[in-house]
């Protein structure tokens, strides 16, 4: 029976049963939930279209958010790389219109996966989808591929947050960007180790981003953070299928989150009283959408 | 917690508290109502009234009130669905003392020009909390099977609802009463373990000094 209080507790059941992570979440969950393997199965896999299908809705040139506030941001980096303009090369460049598309399509009050959450829909698919299309990776590999990533997810959710308002972006960006850094790892054939170390590593390089979005909005700077923090899972990703360690453990990367989260103040924890959201440009932004407020 | 409380909801954006909650508290609002809303009047305090044009709540609110669910992707065009089958809706600001920010306050007529009124608040992640029906204090989250039973506050009523359940094999996990004054009206929630089909709803709504009862599906 596997628990999700560490990291670690992840690795070494997976090594001791010379599994994937993502065997024993599936097998778990299905204990846990009382339904079929088959089932919980198949409960991820429409999750996964509807991030397939959220990508394509969200690359609409048109598609404006409810506040008129973002939009388009997919559009133009699909154009860039469509050109083969775009300086980082196919993959990346692909990676970037996944995740603007799918944060858009958020905004624009359109269907997605909360991934740990709504703010930060659009990390997990864009490095799932993009490594499976241009690894040639199979619809199997990648659903399971999200056990790995949930797992992640349910151990910091339990030792620190994943909510903005507790623990700022690094708890939702950052906890995105660690699940999407393990979940690429597992589809290149890592080890259960290699998880671990691209989960530490990918949180480490966001410790202490604040949430603090303009006007209160799920858009400025939430959308081009979920672009920010598909990059840093691929760096994470690529640094651990490669051998490089994280020096800090997983389980202490996350509980220095945590402690980093407690230690923010409320202005900088998803109020929009702090941060960006202070800015003059914000204040102007946000009388434009709400109106004068006393 | 489990998996999908990690990756999902499916739901329309943006936001969990201020969209998806929205949507589940106008549900309950719709099916308390149990026909089809003519007139709505909805107070928004906090959080939900000072942002509510931006995260798209008005028409996450107006949704749930027509039945949609959190992952229906006609939300964005729900007041316009709305006003198209006549319903008139209106929004105002409000303020509760001691509510917590993303409270609404909903008042529907029905087309038989029943008259409902809940509140309630979207506490994260797409949960909420009822804490109003009809004026009277309830506490629902809607994670079980509940039953809002209104009834008149007269000796017997709750018997006969607890024993027409116990009759009907289903267990009660939790169980409030709240009322308007001695003798007047009252309401009881219910949470059960199992499924509740239409007919044994049916059936314990025609039982003595029973005015209505709803049954909620666990979401």
């Amino acid at each position: 029976m596997i628990h999700y209080l560490s990291v670690n507790g992840l690795v070494q059941a997976a090594v001791l049963q010379s599994c994937r992570i993502s065997d024993l979440v599936l097998a778990q969950q299905a204990e846990q939930l009382e339904q079929t393997p088959e089932k919980v199965y198949e409960t991820m896999a429409q999750s996964l279209s509807v991030m397939r299908q959220a990508v394509i809705d969200g690359t609409y040139p048109d598609l404006r958010s409810t506040s008129g506030l973002t939009g388009g941001a997919a559009f133009k980096m699909k154009c860039s790389v469509d050109d083969g303009k775009n300086i980082c090369g196919k993959m990346f460049g692909s990676a970037m219109v996944k995740a603007l598309a799918v944060s858009e399509l958020n905004a624009a009050m359109g269907k997605i996966v909360a991934a740990p959450t709504a703010g930060s829909c659009g990390i997990i698919p864009a490095a799932v989808l993009t490594m499976q299309e241009e690894h040639r990776i199979s619809d199997d590999t990648a659903v399971r591929a999200l056990f790995t990533a949930s797992a992640i997810g349910m151990v910091i959710a339990q030792n620190a947050s994943i909510s903005g308002a507790e623990g700022g972006c690094q708890a939702e960006c950052g906890s995105a960007s660690a699940m999407a850094a393990a979940a690429l790892v597992e589809m290149a054939g890592g080890t259960p180790q290699q998880v671990s170390h691209a989960c530490a590593i990918a949180l480490k390089n966001i410790l202490g981003l604040v949430c603090d979005p303009v006007a209160g909005l799920v858009e400025i700077p939430c959308i081009k953070r979920n672009a920010m923090g598909t990059a840093n899972a691929f760096v994470a990703a690529e640094l651990a299928l490669a051998g490089i360690e994280s020096a800090i453990p997983a389980d202490e990367v996350i509980i220095a989150m945590k402690r980093i989260g407690d230690s923010l103040p409320v202005s900088l924890k998803e109020t929009a009283d702090g941060g960006l959201a202070d800015t003059p440009t914000a204040r102007k932004l946000q009388e434009q959408v709400f109106g004068k407020q006393e | 917690m489990n998996v999908f409380d990690i990756i999902g909801p499916v739901m329309i954006g943006p936001s969990s508290s201020h969209t998806a909650g929205a949507v589940r508290i106008g549900r309950i609002a719709g099916a308390l109502l149990g026909e089809t809303a003519v007139k709505a009047e909805i107070g928004l305090h906090g959080s939900f009234a000072k942002t509510y044009k931006g995260h798209g709540t008005d028409k996450a609110l107006v949704a749930g009130i027509m039945g949609m669910e959190p992952s229906d992707g006609r939300i964005r065009q729900s007041l316009v669905l709305a006003n198209r089958q006549g319903m008139e809706i209106s929004f105002y600001e409000m303020h509760i003392d001691g509510a917590h920010p993303n409270t609404a306050l909903i008042a529907l007529t029905g087309r038989s020009g029943k008259n409902i009124s809940l509140e309630g608040a979207s506490i994260g992640g797409g949960n909420i909390r009822i804490h109003k029906v009809n004026g009277m204090e309830v506490d629902i989250s809607g994670a079980a099977t509940t039953f809002i039973i209104l009834h008149n506050d007269t000796p017997g009523a709750i018997a006969a609802v607890t024993q027409f359940l116990a009759g009907q094999n289903i267990n009660i996990g939790s169980f409030r009463l709240s009322r308007r004054q001695k003798g007047g009206l009252a309401v009881m929630t219910l949470e059960v373990d199992s499924p509740v089909s239409t007919q044994l709803n049916q059936d314990l709504e025609r039982l003595p000094n029973i005015i209505s009862s709803t049954v909620l599906a666990p979401q």
